[in-house]
């Protein structure tokens, strides 16, 4: 059996809780969170084109304002009052749309958790408000700065030379932080102490040991399945959960060729058309006798050790 | 009730114990046995994810750290006696989620705002001074710069005044004029809607300010430079024609308050650039991060601050057109801010450093 190349595996980092257990956590792709920023700012975006419309047509439309000053030259108070709002409710929606949602108990903005990713303190300890006003203050000068530097840099007209060429790439820096460091940093979480990684979901799988099959009998056959110490010593703890992978996906041919393979290994013949039934034990008894001298502090993990 | 969740028990041990008979390996009896506990932790963080505090009972929430503590053991334990990769897997996710909530943030934004306004901020402010005073340097050099080239050559004025100032305000202008622009009253009509884009600009201009600071702090002092240089310009304009006194009172109103903001937040940024650029003893990450969460909270308060100042700019600088008056309240501005950031929260620890 060939390891599969595993893409996670360089972006796994252990986290210590205060309890002192240890646990894996996976930094988040770069992809997933470029995706889960164009979420977030076409929801924002949607919000404000929503939320402004919904003003003007209150304005103008329910209560009858015009735009035109009244003889005394002054504007409407309501209209006042709206503008006021209109003002606030951006900058808010600008500013504080990452602040409310990374505070909250998902540690995700909208974008984020449709992303399947979510913000965490770096060394372990209490997300605090300070961190996540420090990561969002730092937006501006990574996407919106280059952003406008770029495209005018890239047009080339008016007083942009040099210095204008100069400033572009210089915020092309922060835009492209992330890709130079192997926590996926951007400038805000360098400041703030924080990283983005997977959020995790994982439903409670079935046990496995429950089964008839898993107990050495096969209900198909009627066959009793045991195997020796030598037929289980060839393998070790891979194969084991490659064995349980195969079993939980329940696919008929990975079953069969793996199956077949085992057969061949260990010299058994028979047992075609009951390759569930095999396989369970085989997992059963191979499992028991690994934890059996996991018990006794040996391990063995993988065939060749 | 109680014998109704006793039976309610009984039941499922027995289930349990069924099952657990059943289990041909000891790794997965050990999982039987904890499953329970397991799935009811899974519930119990699943709804506070989904911010449904209020549907879980005192129980819940009481046994929270103790189900916790009990998966995380649980797990520790699996890992040296099971070889089942989905309950690790499981029970990997599970400890990792129920410690984001056991450990998540702990204060809610208004506890926050209080220990924020009751000494926080000011003790944040009082943790920069170095950056403070470099930055006031650097803002009275930028001032002093703009006055003396403008006054060597009057052409640098329109490089250093933005456009929107070049009205009336330019050399050459008349004293009437440039004293109607100090006192005249043509922006009544509005004049809060024009103190809320004051603020929503200043604002996105104070966040520039700090966050440049990322930069080693180089590119926020430039843009105090500017800044201020368009000051020292227009002060030269406005002193050549005897209206200085007049042209301070004008700015005083507001401005105290607003250029404290604009030195506090060019300050935070040179913080945070100072770290990255020499960060001592620390590694540049930590000390980043150290300076960087302190730095925040100056700038929340800069923020509070530049809302006072654009009220102070839209409504008072347009009603009270005497300058002594405005003077008064640009000096009582100041006065309050200092004793402010001097006394407040002598005793209490730094926010931010909390265990």
């Amino acid at each position: 059996m060939k390891r599969p190349d595993c893409p996670g595996r360089n972006r796994t980092r252990l986290l210590v809780t205060p309890e002192g257990v240890a646990l894996p956590v996976t930094i988040a792709s770069r992809g997933a969170r470029a995706g889960a920023l164009v979420l977030d700012f076409i929801f924002i975006h949607g919000l404000m084109v929503i939320l402004t419309l919904t003003l003007l047509y209150l304005a103008f439309g329910v209560l009858g304002l015009s735009d035109k000053a009244d003889p005394s030259g002054n504007t409407p108070a309501v209209l006042e009052f709206l503008a006021i709002l209109w003002i606030i409710l951006m900058f808010l929606f600008r500013n504080a749309w990452f602040l409310y949602f990374e505070l909250g108990p998902r540690g995700a903005t909208p974008g984020k958790r449709l992303a399947g990713i979510r913000i965490a303190a770096r060394d372990g300890g209490r997300l605090n408000v300070e961190a996540v006003i420090a990561r969002n203050l730092l937006r501006d000068i990574e996407l919106f700065m280059p952003l406008v530097f770029i495209a005018s840099a890239s047009q080339g007209g008016g007083d942009m030379g040099a210095a204008g060429l100069t400033a572009a790439g210089w915020f092309a820096l922060f835009m492209l932080f992330p890709f130079f460091n192997k926590d996926a940093l951007r400038a805000g979480d360098v400041i703030a102490g924080t990283w983005v990684i997977e959020a995790p979901k994982r439903k409670l799988a079935e046990l496995l040991s429950l089964s008839d099959g898993a107990q050495g009998h096969s209900v198909v056959t009627g066959a009793d399945y045991r195997f020796g110490e030598e037929e289980l010593s060839i393998y070790g703890e891979y194969e084991l959960q490659t064995l349980e992978r195969i079993l939980r996906e329940g696919r008929k041919e990975s079953m069969v060729a793996v199956a077949e393979t085992i057969r061949a290994k260990i010299g058994w013949t028979g047992g075609e058309g009951d390759e569930h039934a095999f396989l369970e034990a085989f997992y059963a008894q191979l499992r028991a006798r690994l934890e059996h001298a996991m018990r006794f502090g040996h391990r063995k993990a993988d065939k060749h050790g | 009730m109680a014998s109704r969740v006793m039976a309610l028990f009984g039941r499922r041990e027995v289930v349990q114990t069924a099952e657990v008979e059943a289990a041909a390996l000891r790794s997965d009896r050990f999982r039987q046995e904890r499953e329970g506990d397991w799935r009811r932790l899974d519930a119990i963080v699943t709804a506070m994810e989904k911010g449904r505090l209020r549907r879980l009972s005192d129980a819940d929430v009481l046994d929270l750290p103790a189900l916790y503590r009990t998966a995380a053991s649980s797990l520790a334990i699996a890992r040296e006696t099971s070889l089942d990769a989905a309950t690790l897997a499981y029970l990997e996710a599970l400890v990792q989620r129920a410690w984001f909530q056991v450990y998540g943030p702990r204060s809610s934004l208004a506890v926050w705002l209080r220990q924020f306004l009751g000494g926080g901020w000011s003790a944040a402010v009082r943790a920069i001074w170095v950056d403070i005073l470099i930055a006031l340097a650097v803002m009275i050099t930028g001032t002093v710069a703009g006055w003396l080239l403008v006054a060597h050559d009057p052409g640098w004025y329109y490089a250093l005044v933005p456009q929107d100032f070049l009205d009336a305000r330019v050399p050459g202008a008349s004293r009437e004029v440039l004293q109607g622009t100090l006192f005249g009253q043509d922006k009544q009509d509005g004049m809060s809607v024009f103190a809320a884009y004051l603020f929503s600009n200043n604002a996105q201009v104070a966040i520039l300010a700090f966050a440049l600071g990322f930069a080693f702090g180089v590119p926020s002092l430039l843009l105090l430079v500017q800044n201020t240089a368009t000051l020292g310009a227009m002060l030269w304009l406005y002193h050549g024609r005897g209206l200085t006194l007049d042209l301070v009172g004008w700015l005083a109103v507001h401005g105290t308050t607003e250029l404290s903001a604009i030195l506090l937040a060019g300050a935070a940024g040179l913080h945070v650039g100072r770290a990255m650029a020499f960060p001592g003893q620390r590694s540049i990450l930590a000390a980043a991060q150290e300076n960087g969460r302190r730095a925040a909270l100056v700038m929340t308060g800069v923020v509070l601050m530049l809302i006072a100042a654009a009220m102070l700019e839209g409504f008072a600088r347009q009603l009270i057109v005497d300058t002594p008056t405005r003077l008064g309240i640009g000096l009582f501005m100041l006065l309050f801010w200092i004793s402010y950031f001097v006394t407040f929260g002598r005793r209490g620890a730094e926010m931010g450093a909390e265990p």
